[in-house]
């Protein structure tokens, strides 16, 4: 009598069970597949460059000169290669230290204001989509820098300068986080050794959650890394390695959006724009498993 | 609770599978649009259009207005570049490929000659300065020499001492091509330090506010925050490309491969109709096909 009273009550128990299974299997199914066909995809046309059209993979990677059009024609990617590390780079050396200090001070000195009203117009910035940053960056950046320094305002430092605004939110968030997860134990122990507020935030709150802090560092070079559309518009993108910051130069984001919907399809230098896809995506991939190796080492 | 869950699931669900059903509802409707009803009265279908950005403007005001007048066509307009389009008509994904240059141009000769141009407007293009540059009129000369970096100043042609900023298009733009091949008779280079934006809107703002600026514009974007210069003495106007004066235009072509189905056939032909030649076509600064006094074909070769 019992037994068959459970067996009911199991019953819808188990159905329920099964659809939560098998909805969230779905659902996971569809995301690794939209996963691998998108890196198979880009694999596979971004590799045909090498394979179907035989370009040396050293010459597309080391090579200066990019003219798809040229006699013979020379894919040299190194120059959007370093467009692309060195304004992420750049950017993110002016967003860190800003955006440390922003979590400190929401933090440990004024935690009700900043957590209150600070952070959410932080966060407001995240909104704010690329076009607008990209055009204010060309308004206001490029003719500043064009009177102030030589050179025509476009360039390098233009685009880090614009990536550093966009990438603020990302490192002041996961700053904040870490900053305030971290154990009360530890900060009020160094309080109660007679170690000053300064003291405890540089000797104790900074290297424990140092880890976290270079996650959001990694996040937002990845960020930077992969943002198209505002660095097109204020970098000026001549494909050549700059002589200064305020040089034209090219990124690999901005070659791919400047020609990929001039070229045809399945034509070597569409090929090879896929290929520059191909060394982004990668990149992105070495961005991720450096953010995991560093939460590996996390301290809290 | 539980029902809550159980609804947002289904719900996600359902607008998944809708998601993807509406793809192939509009692939149907597409093939299905060709060979309906023969000599009907009514038109039915759906046209996808895609490629140049500097031919939207005109298919989608056009496209507007064809299907005001036939309600049971519904025309897409996509932008995504030239090439773009070349290759999605080629591979049957859209009805129509806009394109700036001759397919010859982009794609592989056969499956070029695949394609059935329709030649829909003119487009002239202009080399502009900033209007600080004194400079009023350019020789093809003069021309190569600055864009392969031979000349730097605009003192050596009798300007002002002052350097010559390059705002160029990226190399595989149909308007640089035009360019190119029409003003310069030559390819350029990328040089370092020269700038490249593919909108016109770009290069305008650029060429208008940075000191010994030079770029090119089609004509419809033209007007007073940058400075035109003249080409061999020639003025860029309308009546000069019109009538074969001035070099330096490119047909806007809609490609369809094969010849088109009905459908399509009567839009274009409503394209190249006096109402949209005459009307839209002049309005947003382009220029009629009908009005050219010479034709141009792949090779650049011009007839009277």
């Amino acid at each position: 009598m019992a037994q068959s009273l459970e067996r009911q009550k199991a019953k819808p128990h188990l159905v329920e069970e099964w659809v939560g299974k098998i909805y969230t299997l779905i659902c996971i199914l569809f995301l690794i597949i939209t996963i691998v066909s998108l890196v198979y995809f880009v694999a596979s046309k971004g590799l045909s460059t090498f394979f179907v059209n035989h370009v040396n993979v050293a010459d597309l990677l080391t090579g200066l000169k990019w003219s798809p059009d040229g006699e013979p024609a020379l894919y040299g990617a190194l120059p959007f290669i370093f467009g692309s590390f060195s304004t992420s780079l750049l950017a993110a050396l002016i967003a860190a230290p800003l955006s440390f200090c922003a979590a400190v001070f929401m933090i440990e000195i004024a935690p009700k204001f900043g957590r209150k009203f600070l952070q959410p117009v932080i966060e407001l910035l995240a909104g704010i989509p690329s076009v607008v940053y990209g055009f204010v960056g060309l308004s206001v950046i490029v003719p500043f820098f064009r009177d102030v320094f030589p050179g025509q305002g476009v360039g390098i430092a233009a685009g880090a300068l614009v990536l550093s605004i966009m990438i603020l939110p990302t490192i002041t968030t996961i700053a904040t986080d870490a900053l305030a997860a971290l154990p009360k134990g530890l900060k009020e122990g160094s309080y109660a050794l007679g170690a000053t507020r300064w003291q405890t935030i540089y000797r104790i709150v900074l290297p424990t959650t140092l880890p976290a802090l270079m996650t959001g560092i990694v996040l937002g070079i990845a960020r930077a890394f992969g943002e198209a559309l505002a660095v097109q518009m204020v970098i000026g993108n001549a494909p050549h390695i700059p002589r200064s910051l305020f040089e034209s130069a090219s990124t690999l984001t901005s070659a791919i959006t400047l020609n990929m919907g001039n070229t045809a399809t399945g034509t070597v230098a569409n090929n090879a724009l896929w290929s520059l896809a191909l060394i982004l995506m990668l990149m992105t991939f070495v961005f991720v498993f450096i953010v995991r190796w560093l939460e590996g080492r996390s301290k809290i | 609770m539980k029902k809550m869950l159980l609804t947002t699931m289904v719900l996600v669900l359902a607008f998944a599978l809708a998601a993807c059903g509406q793809k192939n509802n509009d692939g149907n409707n597409a093939s299905s649009g060709a060979p309906s009803g023969g000599a009907a009265a009514e038109l039915k279908g759906s046209i996808l259009a895609s490629g140049s950005s500097a031919l939207l403007p005109l298919v989608e005001q056009a496209s507007k207005k064809f299907m005001d007048s036939n309600k049971g066509v519904s025309i897409q307009v996509q932008a995504g570049g030239s090439g773009t389009g070349l290759t999605q008509v080629s591979e049957g994904q859209s009805d129509i490929g806009n394109s700036d240059v001759f397919a010859e141009e982009k794609l592989d000769a056969d499956k070029a000659a695949a394609l059935v141009d329709h030649q829909v407007a003119v487009v002239g293009m202009a080399a502009v300065v900033n209007p600080d540059v004194t400079i009023d009129n350019l020789t093809k000369q003069q021309l190569v020499d600055i864009f392969t970096g031979k000349v730097t100043n605009w003192k050596d042609f009798g300007g002002g001492d002052q350097k010559i900023q390059i705002i160029n298009r990226p190399s595989s733009s149909g308007t640089r091509a035009t360019f190119e091949k029409y003003a310069l008779g030559e390819k350029s280079v990328d040089l370092p330090g020269a700038i490249q934006e593919d909108s016109s809107g770009t290069v305008r703002k650029l060429v208008g506010e940075t000191p010994g600026a030079i770029g090119y514009l089609a004509l419809s974007y033209l007007d007073d925050s940058v400075k035109t210069v003249k080409y061999e003495g020639v003025d860029a106007s309308v009546d000069n490309v019109a009538n074969g004066t001035y070099p330096v235009w490119a047909y806007e072509h809609m490609y369809t491969k094969g010849e088109p189905n009905e459908v399509s056939k009567a839009f274009l032909e409503f394209m190249l109709s006096d109402e949209v030649q005459n009307g839209d076509v002049v309005e947003l600064g382009y220029i009629p096909a009908s009005k050219m006094e010479v034709k141009r074909d792949v090779n650049g070769n011009i007839t009277k």
